[in-house]
C-alpha cells in the first residue's frame, strides 16, 4: 500500500504571531517556519506503517511556494521515501477547498491506498482540508485520530470526540486525519538529514494536474485579539475568596 | 435568504450548543430551519420544536443516520443544501467532521470557527491560535459556517412553534461503520457550556494528584477540564482537554491550577470572564491573563480553599 501524506508549512509553534500595524494580515517575516505539528504527527504514522510492513511507499506532498521544499526535506529525513512540490505562486489566492481539489488531483494519479494528514494547520486553524477531500473523492474519513490499525478489510481508527472515543472501521482507499496523541513523531538525526538529500522531490502544479484550484474566502483585515485587563497577585486563599466574591464568581 | 441550521445531538438529546448556533443564525437575516438527524431522536425533535427562531424542523430519522458518520449525513445535508443561502453547525468534532466534507461537496468553501457576524457575508474568525482575528468575506453561493459555541448566546429553549417535515431521503454510508464509542459519563456540568471550569495541568502529578481538581469542582459545581500535558500524562481523559486543539470554553469563572499557560491552552479559555491561576511558578504566562493570580504550591493552596469554601 501506498501512503500519501499532505504537509503544511508553518509558522514554529513556539512563536507568538504579531499582526501587521496595516491589519492586512500577520507578520511572517523573518519568523521561524516549520512543518505543521499535526502533519509531522501524519509523517511518522506512514513511516510507522512501512515499517511495520503495512505499506510499502510513504509520499509525502506540499502545496505552496519554493519554500515548502524545506518541509517536505523535513518529511524525507523523518523517512518519506519521496516528495511531490504542488508549486503555487507566493500570492495564489487559494483557500482549503483549493488545496482540497490539488490534492484530489493528486491522488487520481498517486492511487494511494491511505492519505495521512494533519487534522488542522496551526496558522489558519481551518481543520478542513482533510474532510473536503475525503468528500471530492467520495472516500471514507477518519478525523482527529488517536490510534490506529491496519485490518483484513481496511482500517480501524480511534477517534477523539467531544463525548470521549469512537471507533470507526473504514474501507480502503480513505483519508485520515491525526490528532496530537496518534504518536510522538522521532528525532531527526544529521545521517538522516544527508540521507533524503538524495531522495527525489518531484514538481508539479496545478497546470499539470488539471485543475483551476478555487479561491479562499477574501481576507478583509487580521486583527490583535481584545486584550485581557490586566490582573492582580493575591497574597492568600483568603485574600483571592474575598476577591472571587466582590466579583460575585462565587 | 434562508439558513439551515444543523442540529447538534448527545446520544439522542439536542446539545445546548444547538441553542449557541442558533443564537449565532438569529444574526443573519431571513427564517430559519433545523435539521435533525439520527435514530430514535424524538427527544431531540421536541425540544427542536419549540425553540424560538425556527420555522421548520426538518427531520431525518432512520436507522443509517443512527451513528451520525460524516459519510453519508455529508451527501444528506447536500440533498437538502438547495434554496439555502446559509448552514451552520457548531463547531463541535461533529460539526467540524461534517461541514468541510459538505462544503466540498457543493464546491463552495467553508468558514471555520465563526465568533461574529459582521454582514450575511461577511465573517470574523480567530487564527493562529486565537492570536489574531481575521475578517474574512465568502461570495459562495451558500455560505457553511462553523460557529464557537461561548462566541454566540444561547436562544432560550422554548417559545417557538415550529413545524416538523419528515425527510424522505435515507442514504447509507458504504464505506464506514462504526465499531464502538467510549463516551465519559459525568454527572457534572458539561465543559463548553458550565458557568465554573476548574482546570487542572501537569502541576497535578499524578492521577491520584488531579482528585484535588475534582474536589474543588465540586465544591463549586463546576466543571473539570485540563491541559494536554495532564491528558496526555493520563491523569484525565481527552475530552477534557482545553485549548487549540481542544474545547474551548468561556466560563464566568476559570480556574487553572498548575497550568503554565501555552499559547495553545490559552487559545482554549481566554475569553473567560474571571480567571484564577494558583502556580509556584511566578513568571508563568497563565499570570499574564489571569484576573487574580496566586503564587502557591498548590498541594498546600487547593485544599485551604476547599476548607473555606
Ligand atoms: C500559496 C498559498 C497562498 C495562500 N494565500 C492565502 C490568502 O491569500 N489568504 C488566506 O487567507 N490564506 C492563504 N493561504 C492559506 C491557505 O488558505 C491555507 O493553506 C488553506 O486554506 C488550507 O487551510 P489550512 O492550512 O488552515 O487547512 P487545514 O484544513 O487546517 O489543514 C489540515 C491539513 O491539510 C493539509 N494541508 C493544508 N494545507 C496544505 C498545503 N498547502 N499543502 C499540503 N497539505 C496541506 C495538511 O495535512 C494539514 O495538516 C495561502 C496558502 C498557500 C499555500
Ligand atoms: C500543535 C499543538 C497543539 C496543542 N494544543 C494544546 C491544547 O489544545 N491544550 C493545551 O493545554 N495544550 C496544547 N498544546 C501543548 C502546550 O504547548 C503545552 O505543552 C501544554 O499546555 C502544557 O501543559 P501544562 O501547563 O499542564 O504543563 P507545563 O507547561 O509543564 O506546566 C505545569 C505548570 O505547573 C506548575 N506547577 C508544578 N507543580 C506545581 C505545584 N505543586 N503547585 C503549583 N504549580 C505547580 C509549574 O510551575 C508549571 O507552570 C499543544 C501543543 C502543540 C504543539
Amino acid at each position: 500500500m501506498k501512503i500519501l501524506v499532505p504537509i503544511k508549512r508553518v509558522i514554529d509553534y513556539n512563536v507568538r504571531v504579531r499582526v501587521k500595524s496595516d491589519h492586512s494580515d500577520v507578520d511572517l517575516a523573518n519568523v521561524k517556519m516549520a512543518i505543521n505539528p499535526f502533519c509531522e504527527i501524519a509523517v511518522e504514522a506512514a513511516v510507522r506503517l512501512r515499517e511495520d510492513g503495512k505499506a510499502d511507499e510513504v509520499v509525502a506532498v506540499s502545496v505552496g511556494p519554493k519554500a515548502v521544499q524545506e518541509q517536505l526535506r523535513t518529511a524525507l529525513a523523518m523517512g518519506a521515501d519521496r516528495a511531490i512540490w504542488v508549486e503555487t505562486a507566493e500570492d495564489a489566492d487559494l483557500g482549503p477547498l483549493g488545496i482540497a481539489q490539488l490534492l484530489a488531483a493528486l491522488v487520481r494519479e498517486e492511487q494511494p491506498g491511505l492519505v495521512l494528514l494533519g487534522k488542522q494547520s496551526i496558522d489558519g486553524d481551518n481543520n478542513q482540508v482533510g474532510q473536503m477531500l475525503a468528500g471530492l473523492l467520495g472516500y471514507p474519513q477518519g478525523t482527529f485520530v488517536s490510534g490506529l490499525e491496519v485490518v483484513d478489510e481496511g482500517i480501524e481508527v480511534v477517534r477523539e470526540v467531544d463525548g470521549g472515543l469512537q471507533t470507526l472501521a473504514l474501507r480502503l482507499p480513505a483519508v485520515i486525519t491525526t490528532d496530537l496523541r496518534l504518536n510522538t513523531p522521532r528525532f531527526i538525526r544529521a545521517p538522516d538529514i544527508m540521507k533524503s538529500r538524495r531522495k527525489p522531490i518531484a514538481h508539479t502544479g496545478a497546470e499539470q494536474l488539471g485543475v483551476s484550484p478555487a479561491a479562499g474566502p477574501r481576507l478583509l483585515a487580521v486583527h490583535p485579539p481584545e486584550p485581557r485587563a490586566g490582573g492582580i497577585r493575591v497574597e492568600s486563599v483568603g485574600e483571592l475568596l474575598e476577591r472571587l466574591r466582590q466579583a460575585q464568581v462565587i | 435568504m434562508r439558513t439551515l441550521v444543523i442540529a447538534e445531538q448527545d446520544r439522542g438529546r439536542l446539545a445546548p450548543a444547538t441553542l449557541n448556533v442558533l443564537g449565532a443564525a438569529g444574526e443573519l437575516d431571513g427564517p430559519c430551519d433545523l435539521l435533525v438527524v439520527g435514530h430514535d431522536c424524538a427527544a431531540a425533535i421536541e425540544s427542536a420544536r419549540v425553540l424560538p427562531g425556527v420555522e421548520r424542523v426538518l427531520v431525518a430519522d432512520a436507522p443509517v443516520y443512527a451513528d451520525r458518520l460524516a459519510e453519508n449525513l455529508a451527501e444528506l445535508v447536500v440533498a437538502v443544501a438547495p434554496g439555502y443561502s446559509h448552514l451552520l453547525a457548531a463547531a463541535s468534532t461533529s460539526g467540524k467532521d461534517l461541514m468541510p466534507r459538505a462544503a466540498a461537496l457543493l464546491g463552495v468553501n467553508q468558514v471555520s470557527e465563526v465568533i461574529a457576524v459582521e454582514s450575511p457575508a461577511r465573517f470574523r474568525r480567530p487564527i493562529y491560535a486565537g492570536n489574531a482575528i481575521a475578517t474574512v468575506e465568502s461570495d459562495d453561493p451558500v455560505k457553511v459556517l462553523t460557529v464557537r459555541q461561548t462566541a454566540f448566546a444561547a436562544v432560550e429553549p422554548a417559545g417557538g412553534t415550529a413545524e416538523v417535515v419528515e425527510l424522505e431521503q435515507v442514504i447509507e454510508a458504504v464505506a464506514t461503520r462504526l465499531v464502538g464509542e467510549q463516551l465519559a459519563e459525568s454527572e457534572r456540568p458539561e465543559l463548553t457550556s458550565a458557568r465554573v471550569v476548574v482546570s487542572g495541568g501537569r502541576g497535578l502529578g499524578s492521577r491520584e494528584g488531579f482528585e484535588l481538581v475534582y474536589r474543588l469542582a465540586d465544591r463549586l459545581d463546576a466543571a473539570v477540564g485540563a491541559s494536554r500535558a495532564a491528558v496526555d500524562a493520563g491523569f484525565v481523559a481527552n475530552d477534557l482537554q482545553v485549548g487549540q486543539t481542544g474545547k474551548v470554553v468561556a466560563p464566568e469563572l476559570y480556574i487553572a491550577l498548575g497550568v503554565s499557560g501555552a499559547i495553545q491552552h490559552l487559545a482554549g479559555m481566554k475569553d473567560s470572564k474571571v480567571v484564577v491561576a494558583i502556580n509556584k511558578d511566578p513568571d508563568a504566562p497563565i499570570f499574564e491573563v489571569a484576573d487574580y493570580g496566586l503564587v502557591a504550591d498548590l498541594f498546600e493552596a487547593v485544599p485551604e480553599l476547599i476548607e473555606a469554601l
